[in-house]
C-alpha cells in the first residue's frame, strides 16, 4: 500500500513544479512584443498618412467655404444640414424619404443584373472571337468603335426599345461593360500558349474539356483585367442613367437634390459613390487573386 | 521486318504563301520495342519537327508513321510527349498535373482510387511525390521536367517522346534526371525517342544514335548503335572504350563533316 500513496505524492507534486517551470521562460510576452505589436504599427503606419491627408484636406475645403458668399458648402455645414443621410444610411422615412444605404443597393441590384449579363455574354464573345481568325476580323473593328461610344449616349435607345426606365438603365450597364471584358477575354484566349494547346492535343482533350481545363484558366488574368474594368465602368454609367431614367437609386438621389437645392446632400452621396466603387472593385480583384492563383506566376 | 514504330519515307516541307521550305527529307527510321533512340543534329536541322510528325502534333506531307503497323496522323496518349519547356499547367498542383492525363486516359478502364494510385506510383517514380500538392511555380526547372516526365509516362504510352527534354537544366540536375530515365527504362522498358544536342547524353542513354544533316531537306546521315551493356554507370563509361569511340563517331559526324555553317 505504500507504493500507490507514494506515486500520488509525486502527482500533486508535478503541479507545482510545472506552475513554477511555466513561469520561467516567457512565450506569451515575446509573442505579444514580435507579433502585435510590430503589425499593430505596420497597420498604424498604412492607416495615419491617408487620415493625415484626408484631415488636412477637410481644413483646406473648410477655410475654402467658410467665406461669406461661399457656392459650395463647408465640411462642417454639410455635417449640420445632412446629419441624418450621414449617420443612418438605412432609415426609412416614406416612401421617397429613405437612407442612402437602401439608394445604394438598388443601385448595386441593377449593376448586378446588368453587369452579370455583361460577363456572361462578354466571356462567351470574347473566346469565340479568340478563337476564331475570322470572327476577330469580322467583328473586331466593329467593337473597337462601338466600345468608344459614351454609356449615356445608349439611353435614349435603348429607353425607345425597352419603354421602360429599369431595363434601359441595365442594358446602359450592359452595354458599357461588355465591351473591356470581349476585348481582353479575346485577347486571354488567343495568348494561350502553344505548349497548352499541345498537352491538350496530346491527350485528346474534346472541345468541352479544353474549354473548362486549359482555355478559362489560362485566360483567367485576362479575363478578371477585362471584368475589373467592367466593374468600374458599370458603377460609373448607372450614376448617370439614373440621374435621366429616376426612380430610386443613388443618381436619381443626386439630380433630385440638385433640383431641391440640397448641396450638402449630394456631396454626401458623392463619398458614398466614391466608396462604393472602390469597395466594388476591391472584391473584383480579390476574386481575381484568389481565382487566378499561380496562373500568371510560371 | 517491321519496326515497332516506323518512319516510312517521310517528307516534310513548310508552306508560307507561295515560298515552300523543305525541312526533311525521305526519312526512314525504325524503333523497336523498349528501345532508346536519341535524334542528334545541330539546330535547325529539323528533329524537332520529326519528333512532332511523330507525335502527331504536324502532319506529314509525304510518307507515314506507322505505330504496331497502323498510321498515325494526329496526337494522342499513345505518344505521349515530354516537351522542352515541361508545359505543365500552372494552375493545377504537381498532382493535378498527372490527374488530369491520367484521368483522361483511364478515366473508363480505372476506379477513382486506382486512378489516384496510379498519379501517386508515377509520381514516386520520377521522386515527386512528396511535392504533389506543390504548384509548377513553386517548383525548380529539374522538378517541373521531373513532373512532365511522371504526366507522360502516366499515360502509359507505346513510344515515349523526349523532346531535348534536359536542354533547358543546368549540368547537374541534367545528370541527374538523365540517370533517372535510365532507371525508369530498364524498370519499365520503354520505347523511347529523344531529340538531343549534347552528344555525352546521346551516347549514355541510348542504344541507337540517329545523327542529321543540316537543313534545309534534312535527311539521317548516319546511325550508330552504342553496344554499351545496361545499366550504364555514369562514372565507369568516362573511361571506358567502347564509350569514347561512339562519342568520337558522333562528334566526327558533327564538327567535321556536318559542322554547322551559321552563316548559311
Amino acid at each position: 500500500m505504500n507504493m500507490p500513496a507514494l506515486k500520488t505524492q509525486a502527482a500533486t507534486a508535478i503541479p507545482v513544479a510545472a506552475g513554477e517551470l511555466l513561469r520561467l521562460p516567457m512565450p506569451k510576452p515575446s509573442y505579444f512584443k514580435a507579433r502585435l505589436v510590430p503589425a499593430a504599427s505596420e497597420f498604424a503606419a498604412k492607416l495615419v498618412p491617408p487620415l493625415i491627408m484626408i484631415g488636412l484636406l477637410l481644413v483646406v475645403w473648410q477655410i475654402l467655404c467658410s467665406k461669406p458668399g461661399a457656392t459650395l458648402p463647408s465640411p462642417t455645414k454639410i455635417w449640420t444640414e445632412a446629419y441624418d443621410l450621414i449617420v443612418d444610411p438605412f432609415f426609412v422615412a416614406g416612401p421617397q424619404d429613405i437612407g442612402l444605404g437602401w439608394r445604394v443597393l438598388t443601385s448595386l441590384q441593377r449593376v448586378a443584373i446588368g453587369y452579370g449579363l455583361a460577363g456572361v455574354i462578354g466571356i462567351a464573345l470574347g473566346t469565340i472571337i479568340g478563337q476564331s481568325v475570322w470572327a476577330m476580323r469580322g467583328l473586331d473593328p466593329i467593337f473597337q468603335v462601338l466600345r468608344t461610344i459614351s454609356p449615356l449616349a445608349w439611353l435614349p435607345i435603348s429607353l425607345a426599345a425597352f419603354r421602360d426606365s429599369q431595363p434601359s438603365a441595365i442594358f446602359v450597364i450592359f452595354i458599357t461593360a461588355v465591351w473591356p471584358i470581349i476585348i481582353n477575354t479575346a485577347v486571354g484566349i488567343r495568348n494561350i500558349p502553344q505548349d497548352y494547346r499541345n498537352v491538350a492535343l496530346v491527350l485528346r482533350l474534346n472541345p468541352l474539356e479544353f474549354f473548362w481545363k486549359i482555355m478559362i484558366p489560362s485566360a483567367a488574368p485576362y479575363i478578371f483585367t477585362g471584368l475589373r474594368i467592367g466593374i468600374g465602368l458599370s458603377w460609373l454609367a448607372i450614376v448617370a442613367a439614373e440621374m435621366l431614367t429616376g426612380g430610386v437609386g443613388i443618381g436619381f438621389f443626386i439630380w433630385d437634390a440638385w433640383n431641391s437645392s440640397r448641396l450638402s446632400d449630394i456631396i454626401v452621396a458623392l463619398v458614398y459613390i466614391g466608396l462604393v466603387g472602390f469597395i466594388l472593385d476591391r472584391i473584383v480583384a480579390l476574386v481575381a487573386s484568389i481565382i487566378t492563383r499561380g496562373t500568371s506566376a510560371n | 521486318m517491321t519496326s515497332y514504330l516506323k518512319i516510312d519515307h517521310v517528307d516534310k516541307s513548310f508552306k508560307r504563301g507561295s515560298i515552300e521550305t523543305e525541312v526533311l527529307k525521305d526519312i526512314t527510321l525504325g524503333v523497336e520495342k523498349g528501345q532508346y533512340v536519341s535524334i542528334i543534329g545541330h539546330s535547325g536541322c529539323g528533329k524537332s519537327t520529326l519528333l512532332n510528325l511523330v507525335a502527331g502534333l504536324l502532319p506529314v506531307s509525304a510518307g507515314c508513321v506507322l505505330l504496331e503497323n497502323k498510321e498515325v496522323n494526329d496526337p494522342g496518349p499513345d505518344r505521349a510527349v515530354v516537351f522542352q519547356n515541361h508545359s505543365l499547367l500552372p494552375w493545377l498542383t504537381v498532382y493535378n498535373n498527372v490527374a488530369i492525363a491520367v484521368n483522361k486516359v483511364f478515366g473508363s478502364t480505372k476506379s477513382r482510387a486506382e486512378r489516384h494510385a496510379w498519379v501517386m506510383h508515377n509520381l514516386e517514380l520520377v521522386q515527386m511525390g512528396h511535392a504533389k500538392d506543390k504548384r509548377p511555380s513553386e517548383i525548380s526547372g529539374g522538378m517541373k521536367q521531373r513532373v512532365g516526365l511522371a504526366r507522360a509516362l502516366a499515360m502509359e504510352p507505346k513510344v515515349l517522346l523526349l523532346d531535348e527534354p534536359f536542354g533547358a537544366l543546368d549540368a547537374l540536375t541534367r545528370a541527374h534526371l538523365q540517370d533517372s530515365v535510365m532507371a525508369i527504362h530498364s524498370k519499365l522498358g520503354n520505347t523511347v525517342m529523344m531529340i538531343t544536342h549534347d552528344v555525352d547524353e546521346a551516347v549514355l542513354l541510348s542504344d541507337r544514335i540517329v545523327m542529321m544533316t543540316n537543313g534545309p531537306a534534312a535527311a539521317i546521315g548516319e546511325v550508330l548503335d552504342v553496344p554499351l551493356v545496361r545499366p550504364r554507370k555514369r562514372l565507369a563509361l568516362a573511361a571506358d572504350p567502347t564509350y569514347l569511340k561512339c562519342r568520337q563517331r558522333v562528334l566526327e559526324f558533327l564538327y567535321e563533316r556536318h559542322s554547322f555553317v551559321e552563316a548559311a
